[in-house]
């Protein structure tokens, strides 16, 4: 079991920050959200609607207007960086080629990788990856936007990169978006509302500066990197144990 | 005792669900066909020459090979019997019936199915079979429809070509080096290979040898655990139930068409 009791609201047309310790399953919430992953209890809506209720080609029709940047990017390897943000497109509008082909350009063009179009996923930068996978999930312009760990991995460039993009998203476009981290200073620096999950359990919510002023000890030891607290340096055995009995 | 019986049966059980997983996952793949065509095609196209036209060097030099060998053991046998001009009959016959389909499938077992079988794990450790998921694309038609298609659509022709460049081999030694008429090794061959029995059996043979290794691979790949651990182990066990599933088949297809009952 990796949640209990999770109650959490995603405001329309704001940026909510989902930070929390690696292992609580911030991204396993992500998919929950996409109904990529059924949850053995309990609902999620998106929409107003129960997303896992839905069938089949009702979910894929909700999931057109979502679009999830994942950790690693998951550029199709065997498409170029045009065809990558064309796929989408092609899939689901019936625009002809030329329409198609300035819509990709225009989405390049503002993550600033419009003169990458030819090369392939094998050829880009880590960053580069990651910014051609956000023009494509903002392909068909989306209402809702998931990032799963924008900013791991990322040099300070990158990360200024991205955190601009996000923001510029939502500024422009008010694209509702969850941005999943555990990068302290860059989340509360573009959310408009933070949500802090530890042990399966939501510890803290609301804007980050609430979030900055909170005393609770846990919140505060994420916050502030303390390698001991609430959440212990040594890794309990007894833990250890009961994982490896359920196993 | 008991304990091993639970465990026999729970094995099986377990065989059961994973062949029923198997089953249900393919025709899913096939049911959800095209959306549209011409893309169909194109990745089709795509894969057929992946899958195919890049095995076909392993497959004509294998085929030679074996050709080759079969012709210099069989003269030697029929030289004694002073009927060495039986040797294109031999050659024919054991590769239309046998070595074709059989050797083609576990020679496209390791070269193709393990290809396969690597290239979905990798898709799916670096998220991309999600990420068709998460445009409304079913990866099922997308990623593994085509591949699997191509794979059925491949290995018999791959098994004609190696049967053919077998033969082409075999003359070259029992003709060319051995001396063998070339009259009767041409002519015994005509007289000896029934379509039905020989070719069409041989036909039935390499396409179920087909269908069985490419399930086997892309289903291998689709459900592998995504780390550079689980994709080495669904390779390899691409490979070995491939291979093992080929040969146990081959017997029963054999059993069915020559056995005498």
């Amino acid at each position: 079991m990796i949640y209990e009791d999770v109650s959490l609201d995603i405001p329309r047309g704001k940026i909510t920050a989902v930070m929390g310790p690696s292992g609580t399953g911030k991204t396993t919430l992500l998919k929950l959200i996409a109904a990529q992953l059924y949850p053995d209890s309990g609902h999620i809506f998106v929409d107003g609607k129960d997303i896992h209720s839905l069938s089949r080609s009702d979910l894929y029709k909700v999931r057109e207007k979502m679009g999830m940047l994942f950790q690693s990017g998951a550029l199709f390897s065997d498409m170029s960086v045009f065809e990558n943000v064309a796929f989408p497109l092609q899939e689901h509008t019936n625009f002809d080629a030329s329409k198609i082909e300035s819509i990709v350009l225009e989405k390049l063009h503002s993550v600033g990788l419009r003169g990458a179009a030819r090369l392939f996923p094998s050829e880009l930068s880590g960053g580069m990856a990651r910014r051609v996978a956000l023009a494509r999930a903002i392909a068909l312009d989306p209402e809702l936007v998931m990032f799963d760990e924008p900013f791991t991995g990322q040099d300070p460039i990158s990360k200024g990169v991205l955190v601009e993009l996000i923001r510029q998203l939502n500024d422009g476009s008010g694209i509702t978006s969850i941005v999943v981290s555990h990068d302290v200073e860059e989340s509360l620096s573009i959310a408009d509302h933070v949500c802090i999950l530890s042990g399966g359990r939501v510890i803290a919510q609301g804007t980050p500066s609430d979030i900055r002023a909170s005393d609770d000890a846990q919140v505060k030891q994420f916050l502030n990197g303390e390698p001991d607290g609430p959440v212990p340096f040594h890794y309990p055995e007894s833990v250890a144990d009961e994982q490896r009995s359920q196993r | 005792m008991m304990n091993s019986l639970i465990s026999l049966g729970a094995g099986f059980l377990d065989w059961l669900e994973a062949v029923g997983r198997a089953g249900i996952f393919i025709v899913q793949s096939l049911v959800r066909l095209p959306v549209r065509l011409g893309e169909s095609i194109n990745l089709l196209i795509r894969q057929l020459y992946s899958v195919g036209v890049l095995s076909l060097v392993i497959i004509i030099v294998s085929g030679t090979f074996i050709g080759m060998v079969l012709s210099l053991q069989g003269y030697s046998i029929l030289a004694k019997f002073g009927s060495s001009g039986s040797v294109g009959q031999l050659l024919a016959l054991s590769l239309l019936r046998e070595l074709g389909p059989v050797v083609t499938a576990l020679l496209f077992a390791g070269r193709a199915g393990s290809s396969l079988t690597a290239e979905i794990g990798l898709m799916k450790a670096t998220e991309q079979l999600s990420s068709y998921e998460m445009m409304g694309v079913d990866p099922l038609r997308r990623v593994i429809a085509p591949r699997f298609i191509a794979g059925v659509i491949s290995l018999p022709l791959l098994s004609f070509v190696f049967s053919a460049a077998g033969i082409i081999g075999g003359m070259l030694v029992s003709v060319g080096w051995l001396g063998v008429s070339d009259g009767a090794f041409w002519t015994l061959m005509q007289q000896s290979v029934n379509f039905d029995t020989d070719v069409m059996n041989g036909v039935i043979k390499a396409v179920v040898f087909a269908v069985v290794v490419t399930w086997i691979a892309v289903y291998q790949g689709y459900e592998c655990v995504p780390t550079s651990e689980g994709i080495g182990k669904a390779t390899t066990r691409t490979v070995v139930l491939g291979s093992l599933s080929i040969l146990a088949l081959d017997f029963i297809l054999t059993a069915a068409m020559f056995g005498d009952f």
